[in-house]
């Protein structure tokens, strides 16, 4: 690719853009939200045209004009967000768009062998037949590499394929990527986890502000640099230091035996002011099924739920609101923002009843200054509280959606994933604004499936497996291996 | 970001300019009957009926769903309220409010049935509403024998044949519809939720949105307003008809909510574009029938002028929002 030049209204994308990818090579993408990645590579894979620049494809200039185009050149795309068709099963989404026919019939059974035998080429093991809906994300994500694989992509780009995997899919994962590299495929790898670069990569490209900032082999390369490269400022400590919870502290949030099978079963802790509880635990072993419990997106089977030491009846989202909790959910998109809508209306939309005048109508100047207040404090990135929420980027769309639970009185504050998907820089500042609920007395429940994340930004940790607390870690006694051991169940 | 404004300004002058001579076109065709302000205050009158429907409607689709029933339900409220009228002892004012406080009441009942299986089951409203079209229409022969039911009273044939300052009763209902309506949608926490809930209906519930309330209430405003055109149209004939509402009323009411640019997707729409959809559709009837345009023709013209208000809508989102 050379010379890749995009702009959006409002925005210059990309600026003379220049990538060159060898085959069997890992070239590692990164850059902050916002730097150009997803566009520089949906431009490689036909979803958005360039205003600018070429692409050649073993020396001959190509024209890349849709993604059926980009099929055709062996270019495969696995993106972040998932496209499968949910009712379909894995083999059916695999040879989706190249079904075998015969005469004008789908030939079913070439269709079985064919997408089984890619399946089995690339070591994937997963239930075949059943609907994409009802398998893991990490189910789904290697149903995605699959698809992409059938097609014989000889360059193959991945978005954050590891966003949602747990470290035993991750190590699968790349042990797939190097069995690909060694069959001669050039690979694009965006990925926000430093960690792991040095571990897949052979060279890295860092991306800002739309324009290339440097391209070194990974040796010569260490993940400071990297970072440095990526916000243009040296970044140290990654995650702010915890005060320790004061001795007197009063517990806030108080659960007891809470049950919802087949998902979660007895759960009891607590969290005090000013204290930050880390879940641990691998996808599907329950943590988000704890949350949502509390927060009454789901209605618990058993249990009982105190804030301050008063029992609350939490059988609705509503409900949880008033009792004071605020639930940042995993699923920016699916669950906490509504897309279509304005950053000062999904700001607000929890709390409109504190825009409401006398005549029950609701003010729209004082909801745009408090959106601009929240604009301004969480330094969103948006042209102004009028802009669409599916305009941001996945950091800025994040903090809108804090920007909505702070807008409250909330006493608990219950993350999923707080940061999935977001680059260093806004990470860093979710991280500042944790810390500073803390001091406002707030207590924090922070499910994550990042390790140096739960390790580094909890008070205590507590292992989740099937859907129980198997141990309770203090920061001291919380070492990666021993954290990992018990969410795994593995002898430490 | 100027630029764009001036083309969206330029286009929308194109639009203009087009109407206008068209409109202009017609008039002369027709002899100055079309721009005459009496007839087009008649094609207000003629709009007021599917426009108060495509109201309730508009509700309805930004939460991306559809109700079927309205227009028998103009056909049932009609005829509850020509019953009720000749079997009360009650006159005047105190007649019309309560037969009109019951035709609204049939109308949010139905509704409210409306919604139930959708909030409780989660079922499509296309099936539960269109249930409820056959389950009203059955009702409102049942209720009428299957004649017009005449109301006896003149004092509702004064109210449907009558006009204030010039205006015919069912445009001011129209306008007082078209204005409470728009201000609940645009100005009240109802409203933003309606907006919400078609938008993305899980994060609007995690948000503390009561949705199962919000839609059934949006049902409920659909049978009112039904019930409201029962009402005109009772007091205009001087009867409940079981024929009433039943024909165009229902497709031409969505034809105005759709050609008022609101989205079937949900999450996107205006009271204020189901009325110039409304006054459009109807303006256009009107012109054909002053050039003597034939009617099977203007059948066509209108499914031709639908899509194109569409698709030329659409070019001009896509235009905006294009990344």
């Amino acid at each position: 690719m050379r010379g890749i030049g995009k702009s959006f209204p409002g925005v210059r994308a990309l600026r003379d853009v220049s990538l060159t990818l060898h085959s069997g090579e890992v070239l590692a993408l990164v850059g902050e939200n916002g730097a150009g990645k997803s566009t520089l590579m949906k431009i490689l894979a036909g979803a958005q045209r360039a205003d600018q620049g070429t692409i050649a494809i073993d020396g001959t200039e190509v024209a890349i004009a849709s993604p059926h185009d980009a099929e055709r050149l062996g270019i495969g795309m696995i993106y972040q967000e998932f496209n499968l068709v949910p009712q379909l099963g894995a083999l059916q989404n695999i040879m989706l768009g190249n079904e075998p026919v015969r005469g004008f019939m789908l030939d079913e059974r070439a269709a079985r062998e064919r997408a089984s035998a890619v399946l089995q080429e690339l070591g994937i093991e997963l239930p075949r037949d059943r609907p994409a809906s009802r398998l893991s994300v990490a189910q789904q994500q290697l149903i995605e590499i699959a698809k992409a694989l059938s097609k014989r992509a000889r360059i193959i780009v991945m978005d954050e394929p590891t966003a949602a995997l747990t470290d035993r899919e991750i190590d699968a994962l790349f042990a797939l990527i190097a069995r690909l590299r060694a069959g001669g495929a050039g690979i694009i790898y965006i990925s926000h986890r430093m960690e792991e670069l040095p571990k897949i990569a052979d060279r890295i490209t860092v991306l800002r502000d739309g324009s290339v900032v440097e391209t070194r082999t990974i040796a010569e390369f260490s993940p400071a640099d990297v970072i440095r490269a990526m916000v243009g400022r040296p970044l140290d400590a990654h995650f702010p230091a915890l005060d320790p919870v004061k001795p007197d502290a009063a517990v806030v949030l108080d659960v007891r035996g809470l049950s919802r099978r087949p998902a979660i079963e007895d759960i009891t802790f607590s969290v005090r002011a000013g204290e930050i509880v880390g879940l641990a635990g691998l996808i599907g072993a329950g943590r988000t099924e704890i949350v949502r419990a509390i927060a009454g997106a789901d209605v618990p089977d058993r249990g009982s739920v105190e804030i301050d030491g008063q029992r609350t009846h939490i059988r609705t989202p509503h409900d949880s609101i008033v009792a004071g909790i605020a639930f940042i959910t995993e699923d920016r998109k699916g669950q906490g923002l509504v897309l279509g809508m304005t950053v000062r209306e999904n700001i607000t939309l929890a709390h409109l009843a504190q825009f409401v005048n006398r005549e029950h109508l609701i003010s729209q100047s004082r909801e745009e200054a408090a959106a601009r207040k929240m604009i301004t404090d969480l330094h969103v990135r948006t042209p102004g509280p009028e802009q669409l929420v599916r305009n941001l980027s996945g950091g800025n769309q994040q903090k809108v959606v804090l920007a909505k639970w702070l807008l409250g009185k909330a006493r608990v504050f219950l993350f999923d994933e707080p940061t999935r998907g977001i680059d260093v820089g806004a990470k860093a500042e979710i991280y500042a604004l944790m810390k500073t609920l803390l001091e406002n007395g707030a207590a924090i429940v922070m499910v994550s499936s990042e390790l140096p994340e739960v390790l580094g930004m909890s008070h205590r940790i507590l292992a989740i497996r099937d859907g129980r607390i198997v141990r309770e870690f203090t920061r001291e006694t919380a070492t990666p291996d021993a954290v990992i051991a018990a969410a795994t169940g593995a002898a430490a | 970001m100027s630029a764009i404004l001036k083309n969206l300004w330029l286009r929308n002058t194109v639009l203009v300019i087009v109407v206008a001579i068209f409109m202009g076109i017609v008039n002369a065709a027709a002899h100055g009957e079309f721009l005459n302000p009496r007839n087009l205050v008649t094609v207000l009158e003629q709009i007021s009926y599917n426009c108060i429907l495509g109201v309730g409607q508009t509700f309805v689709i930004i939460t991306a769903g559809i109700d079927l029933s309205i227009g028998s339900l103009v056909a049932l409220t009609g005829v509850v309220m020509a019953q009720t009228a000749n079997h009360l002892s009650l006159g005047g004012v105190g007649l019309v409010l309560v037969t009109l406080l019951a035709g609204l009441a049939v109308g949010a009942a139905a509704g409210w049935i409306n919604a139930l299986p959708v909030v409780k089951l989660n079922l499509p409203p296309f099936i539960t509403t269109f249930a409820m079209l056959e389950v009203t229409l059955g009702l409102s022969y049942i209720f009428s024998g299957g004649q017009p039911v005449a109301v006896n009273n003149p004092i509702f044939s004064a109210i449907g044949t009558g006009a204030v300052f010039g205006l015919p009763v069912p445009v001011i209902w129209m306008i007082v519809v078209v204005a409470i309506a728009s201000v609940l949608l645009t100005r009240t926490r109802f409203g933003r939720y309606v907006f919400a809930l078609g938008g993305n209906e899980e994060a609007a519930r995690l948000a503390g949105v009561a949705t199962a309330r919000v839609k059934t209430l949006v049902y409920v405003i659909s049978g009112m307003c039904a019930a409201i055109v029962g009402f005109l149209y009772m007091a205009r004939f001087s009867s409940g008809s079981p024929d009433t509402g039943t024909h165009d009323e229902l497709l031409e009411a969505i034809a105005a909510v759709v050609v008022g640019g609101t989205s079937l997707m949900g999450g996107q729409g205006s009271i204020l574009g189901t009325f110039f959809g409304a006054l459009l559709i109807g303006l256009l009837y009107n012109a054909m029938n002053l050039i003597h345009v034939d009617s099977y023709l203007q059948k066509v013209v209108l499914g031709v002028v639908i899509l194109l208000a569409v698709v030329l809508d659409e070019l001009r989102k896509r235009y905006l929002a294009r990344t």
